[in-house]
C-alpha cells in the first residue's frame, strides 16, 4: 500500500507530467483559457490514462516479450484505436457524457502524456496495480496542473500586461512560476 | 493554395514559420531536453531524420495511402522511422540515449512532424516534401540549439561541456531544471516579439 501510494503522489505532484515532464503541454497552451473546460480536460485525460495502462500493460506481458522492437509501433496503434472506441462507446452509453467530453476525447490520442505513460510504465517495470495508480496519481497531477493554469489565466485576462508579453510568452513565464513552485514538493517524498 | 517556390519552401521552415518559436510546435521536447546543447542537437538531429524520412516516404507513398486512414498511415510511418532513430542513437551514444530517456520515443507524438505530413508532404513531389522536411527540420534544431545554449551557459556556465567563466561563476541553477526551460522559452519569444515590432515601427516610419 505505501508503495502504491507513493507512486500515485510523485507522478501527481513531484514529478508532474506537465510541470516537470513537459507531457501533455499542448491541451496546458490550448484548452486553459476557462477553468470549466480545463477541468473537463483534465478528467477526460484521467480516463485514457487509466485505460492506457491497462492496455500497456497487457502488451508488456503478453505481446511485447515476443518482438521487443514492435513496441513504440504497438503502442501507438493500440492507444489510437482504443480512444476510437472509447468514444464509440460512450456515445452509446452515455450521450451526456460524451457531449460534454466534446472534441477533447479524440484529440486526447495525440497528447504525448499518454504514449509518455505507456513507456515510463515500461521502463520502470510496474505491475498491473502499480500501473493503475500511476496513470491515476499522473491523470490527476495533469488536471491540476491544468485548473491552477486556468485560473491564473483568468486572472492575468483583467490584469494589465504589457503588450509584448500577452499571449503564449506570459502563458510560459506563469508556467514557469508554477513549475518552480512545484519544486518545493520534490521535498516531500525521498526517493 | 498559392504555389512556392523550392527556395521559399526550404527558407520558410527555418524562420518565417519556425516550427518552436512561431508555430508553437513540438514544444514538449524543445523544453524537456534542452538543459544541455548537446541533449539539443542531438534531438534536433533524430528529429530532423526523422522528419525527412517519414516526408519522403509520405510523399512516395501518397497515391496508394487511403484518405480515411492516412493520419494512422503517417503515424506509423513516423513510429518506424522514430525506432529506428533509437535504436542507432542507443548503439553510437549510448550517455545521450541515456539522458533524452523516454522523449526520444515520444518523436512519434511531435506535432510538428505529423503537422508537415498532413499539410505538405501528402500533396507534393518527393523533391519538395524533402525540401520543406529538411528547412523545417532545421528550423527545429535551431532553435532546440538556441534553447540548449542559452540554459546551458547560464545554468551550469559551461559550453557543449568545456567551462566558460572559470571556477568563480555561480550557476544559476534554475535554468537546467524544468521551470528554466519554460522561462527560457517565455523570454526568448518576448525577445522575438519586441524584435518584430521594432521592426514594424521602423516600417512605419521609413
Amino acid at each position: 500500500m505505501e508503495n502504491l501510494l507513493w507512486i500515485l503522489l510523485s507522478a501527481m505532484v513531484v514529478n508532474n507530467f506537465t510541470l516537470a515532464l513537459f507531457l501533455g503541454l499542448c491541451p496546458f497552451m490550448g484548452v486553459s483559457a476557462r477553468v470549466g473546460t480545463a477541468l473537463r480536460m483534465g478528467m477526460a485525460n484521467v480516463f485514457v490514462l487509466t485505460i492506457t495502462s491497462l492496455c500497456a500493460w497487457f502488451l508488456n506481458s503478453f505481446v511485447l516479450p515476443h518482438a521487443p522492437y514492435l513496441r513504440l509501433i504497438s503502442f501507438i496503434v493500440v492507444i489510437a484505436s482504443l480512444v476510437q472506441i472509447v468514444e464509440m462507446v460512450i456515445k452509446k452509453v452515455s450521450p451526456t457524457l460524451f457531449r460534454q467530453l466534446g472534441i477533447f476525447l479524440p484529440l486526447i490520442t495525440t497528447n504525448c502524456a499518454i504514449l509518455g505513460l505507456a513507456i515510463f510504465q515500461t521502463n520502470r517495470g510496474y505491475d498491473l496495480l502499480e500501473g493503475l495508480f500511476f496513470a491515476l496519481g499522473a491523470g490527476l497531477g495533469l488536471t491540476l496542473a491544468l485548473v491552477l493554469m486556468a485560473s491564473i489565466r483568468e486572472t492575468t485576462e483583467l490584469a494589465d500586461v504589457p503588450d509584448l508579453a500577452k499571449g503564449t510568452a506570459l502563458v510560459l513565464i506563469v508556467a514557469g512560476s508554477l513549475s518552480l513552485a512545484f519544486m518545493g514538493f520534490a521535498g516531500l517524498l525521498s526517493t | 493554395m498559392r504555389e512556392t517556390t523550392p527556395r521559399e519552401d526550404l527558407v520558410r521552415g527555418i524562420w518565417r514559420e519556425n516550427p518552436v518559436l512561431i508555430q508553437m510546435l513540438g514544444l514538449c521536447p524543445a523544453l524537456a531536453v534542452t538543459n544541455t546543447v548537446a541533449n539539443s542537437l542531438a534531438m534536433g538531429i533524430a528529429t530532423f531524420f526523422v522528419l525527412c524520412g517519414s516526408s519522403v516516404l509520405v510523399s512516395l507513398l501518397k497515391k496508394a495511402i487511403p484518405h480515411e486512414v492516412r493520419i494512422s498511415t503517417y503515424i506509423l510511418i513516423i513510429a518506424t522511422f522514430v525506432t529506428v532513430a533509437d535504436m542507432t542513437l542507443e548503439a553510437v551514444v549510448p550517455t545521450i540515449h541515456k539522458a533524452l530517456g523516454a522523449f526520444i520515443a515520444l518523436i512519434v507524438v511531435n506535432c510538428m512532424i505529423l503537422g508537415r505530413q498532413e499539410a505538405f508532404a501528402s500533396k507534393r513531389p518527393v523533391s519538395r516534401a524533402l525540401i520543406d522536411a529538411v528547412g523545417t527540420g532545421l528550423g527545429f534544431t535551431i532553435a532546440l540549439f538556441l534553447m540548449g545554449a542559452v540554459r546551458e551557459i547560464l545554468g551550469s556556465g559551461t559550453f557543449l561541456g568545456a567551462s566558460l567563466f572559470g571556477p568563480r561563476f555561480e550557476p544559476w541553477v534554475v535554468f537546467v531544471l524544468p521551470a528554466g526551460g519554460f522561462l527560457t522559452l517565455g523570454f526568448l519569444l518576448l525577445g522575438l516579439s519586441w524584435w518584430e515590432r521594432r521592426k514594424r515601427d521602423r516600417a512605419e516610419a521609413a
